[in-house]
């Protein structure tokens, strides 16, 4: 553990290093964070004094917080103060000038996904001018946005273009003072997305990230707030199923739902960060807070996710159902290979009366990784008639790996029921033989198996996504069995 | 088409097959018949590729070539198919989807196109009918929750489909009743051709009454102790195998 707790140290520094010794045109700030460099963050991105005050207000709160541990994950403490907390949209010339200079094995798993080279090139982080279409594609999809009346910017352009829905909703899921990660972000949050999508509306097309052209290098604190007024529907797709490259180490996310009276949001998420190497060397912390409110009657949110990326992944999105009749669910595929850590799972947290959950969580470790499933369901006194039924299995490939389950349940109210069902299998030996007598190779048996496992999360996915997270789930599982 | 000489191979280091010579020439089904321990499985898993099986001594060609240094799926796409005596449960994976993936693996593999949705789903009701199930079938997980009897049969789907060069039926009749046993041995017979060879594993004469072989090889510690015509099974089941135990080299001899 020293070992690794140095090699994160060197590379938070060398990182960084660059952005000190370089020079001040460079807009990046000096590693380190207290007051002034929030401030000093707020106005660089121009932002009204509401949004400065509210930065201010969660750092202090941040600085009398202290780091939790009580997930079931080991790393090297982080050095907070080693951190570059503003760092300017990225220069052509400091990342890599050409595929050449990529991993041969990123590029490898992107020839597989089948990526085309100009969209490899952005995703490693080389230069491009242009990016395909983009321009255009954003154009025609901004139009058909409007047209419905739909808000969708990057968070930054929010806070001055809608400051009043900003105001009215950042922090009202997850306030400020939430957690140590969730007030950090909320300090020094870098960029994210924003939704707004009137009442009654339903949003014309699957919202994704990958349209939003800006919003590549926003990584480190990300902050996304999505609010769905009465009656309305939207679907927002984060991420991307080829692997980032990306040199920041810690990720400390927020994402924010706000669904209102008969409105629905579906989140669906396949994170794939750089994972590390064979032997645990880099990859990302992903600490990320993820929640929800259903605020009004028969509101519904879904959390569907597939994480096969990043070293640690340690995540609860969750779903607070205050309006009656309304609805949460969590569909999950949480993959750990080689060295990967995974603390993650949801809440569901009851207090409308006749309120539902759903919870399917698909655990899958290979190699050494060690993986968890935590959920908590809660039902209030008000709760009356609340329902939950939670599944969660897990898959063991190989004798190294683990998985583990912690189960929270608290239930005020007599007439919830709570239903939970876990299993743990391990892939056979006989599976795979099977398989392959029937003529499959290994490498299409063993993605045939785990796709098998988690086929009722991903029925959950936008069919597209669904598509390359099957992929994306045999890529990644290359060589952990055999 | 298939020619094992002296095999001889252990398993966990426990020697199990004990120099077996066998000849199984194109169209001929052979039975290997003995008594629980005596190797039959242990057989039947060195022809399909089983690793934990490990061959010490002899040889097996197929089809001139050597089948020991073929990977299982190499085989499979060879032509050498395993009814399993116990099939295997995949939970999520629809039978159909197996089936596509297995059969589409193995033709382009023959360097034959792959089957479209279309032209595969008129093959497999085609199919469907050999082994008496429905379409339903298709569309449940593999195994999972199937009868003793619906696993079986859909072994047999499978070898339908797949329409191997040498199949190998390892104890197709444990757990079937007699309906489910004629169904089962009506599909294969289906599958009987001059060009195709079975070998079929069973403890028991009964399944012989339905698929009758042209050969009988009679398994007793790791070797094969007699073999005849079918009415070697007929003689065993009169006198049991403790008949070929007691004088195994008398009877060999014989």
């Amino acid at each position: 553990m020293a070992k690794t707790a140095t090699e994160l140290d060197t590379l938070v520094r060398r990182e960084y290093k660059e952005g000190f010794y370089t020079d001040i045109e460079s807009d990046t700030f000096p590693p380190g964070l207290d007051e002034d460099v929030v401030r000093a963050l707020s106005a660089k991105k121009g932002e009204p004094g509401f949004m400065t005050e509210w930065r201010l207000e969660a750092f202090r709160r941040w600085q009398q917080l202290t780091e939790p541990s009580w997930a079931h994950v080991h790393y090297p403490k982080i050095d907070f103060q080693a951190i570059s907390y503003y760092s300017a949209p990225k220069r052509p010339e400091d990342g890599p000038q050409s595929l050449d200079e990529v991993d041969p094995k990123l590029l490898e798993t992107y020839e597989k996904l089948g990526i085309p080279i100009e969209e490899q090139k952005m995703l490693a982080g080389v230069a491009v001018d242009a990016v395909f279409d983009s321009v255009s594609v954003a154009t025609t999809f901004k139009k058909t946005l409007s047209d419905a009346g739909v808000i969708f910017c990057p968070i930054s352009e929010a806070v001055h273009e809608h400051p009043e829905l900003v105001k009215q909703y950042l922090g009202s899921v997850v306030p400020p003072t939430d957690n140590y990660y969730a007030s950090l972000n909320s300090a020094v949050f870098s960029d994210g997305s924003f939704v707004y999508v009137p009442k009654g509306v339903r949003c014309p097309m699957e919202l994704s990230t990958y349209f939003r052209i800006n919003a590549m290098n926003t990584g480190q604190f990300e902050r996304t707030l999505i609010i769905a007024d009465e009656g309305s529907y939207v679907s927002y797709l984060e991420g991307c199923t080829a692997p980032m490259r990306d040199e920041n180490q810690l990720h400390a996310a927020v994402v924010e739902l706000v669904a209102m009276k008969d409105a629905q949001i579906k989140y669906s998420t396949v994170q794939n960060w750089y994972p590390g190497d064979e032997e645990g060397r880099g990859g990302i912390y992903n600490f990320v807070t993820k929640r929800g409110a259903c605020r009004g009657e028969n509101a519904k949110i879904s959390w569907t996710q597939v994480e096969t990326g990043s070293a640690i992944t340690w995540k609860y999105p969750s779903v607070i159902l205050e309006g009656d009749n309304s609805i949460g669910e969590f569909y999950s595929v949480a993959l750990t290979n080689n060295m990967q850590q995974a603390d993650t799972g949801t809440k569901m947290v009851h207090i409308g009366k006749n309120t539902s959950s759903t919870i399917v969580s698909k655990g899958i470790s290979a190699g050494r990784g060690q993986q968890s499933y935590r959920g908590l369901v809660k039902a209030l006194k008000s709760a009356e008639n609340a329902r939950n039924y939670s599944q969660c299995d897990s898959l063991l490939m190989g004798d190294k790996c683990g998985a583990h389950t912690f189960p929270y349940i608290e239930i005020k109210n007599p007439t919830a029921t709570v239903e939970h069902e876990a299993t743990t299998s391990r892939i056979g030996e006989d599976q795979l033989f099977y398989c392959r007598q029937r003529g499959l190779s290994e490498e299409d048996a063993v993605s045939m198996i785990v796709n098998g496992f988690c086929k009722e999360v991903f029925k959950e996915l936008p069919m597209e996504f669904a598509v390359e997270a099957q992929k994306l789930l045999g890529i990644s599982l290359e060589g952990a069995v055999g | 088409m298939l020619s094992i000489k002296n095999l001889h191979a252990s398993v966990a280091g426990k020697p199990i097959l004990k120099g077996i010579d066998l000849e199984v020439a194109a169209g001929e089904v052979h039975a290997i018949m003995g008594p629980n321990g005596s190797g039959k499985s242990t057989l039947a898993n060195v022809l399909a590729g089983r690793d934990f099986v490990e061959v010490t001594e002899g040889t097996v060609t197929y089809q001139g070539a050597n089948l020991l240094d073929l990977e299982p799926e190499e085989r499979a796409r060879e032509g050498v198919f395993l009814a399993f005596q116990y099939p295997v449960e995949i939970p999520g994976v629809s039978n159909i989807y197996l089936l596509k993936a297995a059969v589409n693996a193995i033709r382009k593999h023959r360097g034959a196109e792959e089957l479209d949705a279309m032209g595969f789903l008129k093959l497999v009701r085609e199919k469907l009918k050999l082994v008496e199930m429905r379409d339903e079938f298709l569309h449940r997980s593999v195994n999972e929750g199937f009868s003793g009897g619906e696993k079986k049969r859909n072994e047999i789907l499978q070898m339908a489909m797949l329409e191997p060069t040498l199949a190998i039926l390892d104890e197709t009749d444990s757990g079937l009743d007699i309906d489910a046993l004629k169904i089962v041995a009506s599909g294969v017979n289906a599958l009987r051709s001059p060009e195709r060879s079975m070998i079929v594993v069973t403890h028991y004469q009964r399944l012989l009454d339905y698929i009758v072989p042209d050969r009988v090889h009679v398994l007793a510690g790791g070797k094969v102790v007699r073999s005849g015509d079918k009415d070697l099974a007929l003689e065993l089941e009169a006198h049991g195998y403790s008949w070929i135990e007691k004088e195994p080299a008398q009877a060999a001899a014989g």
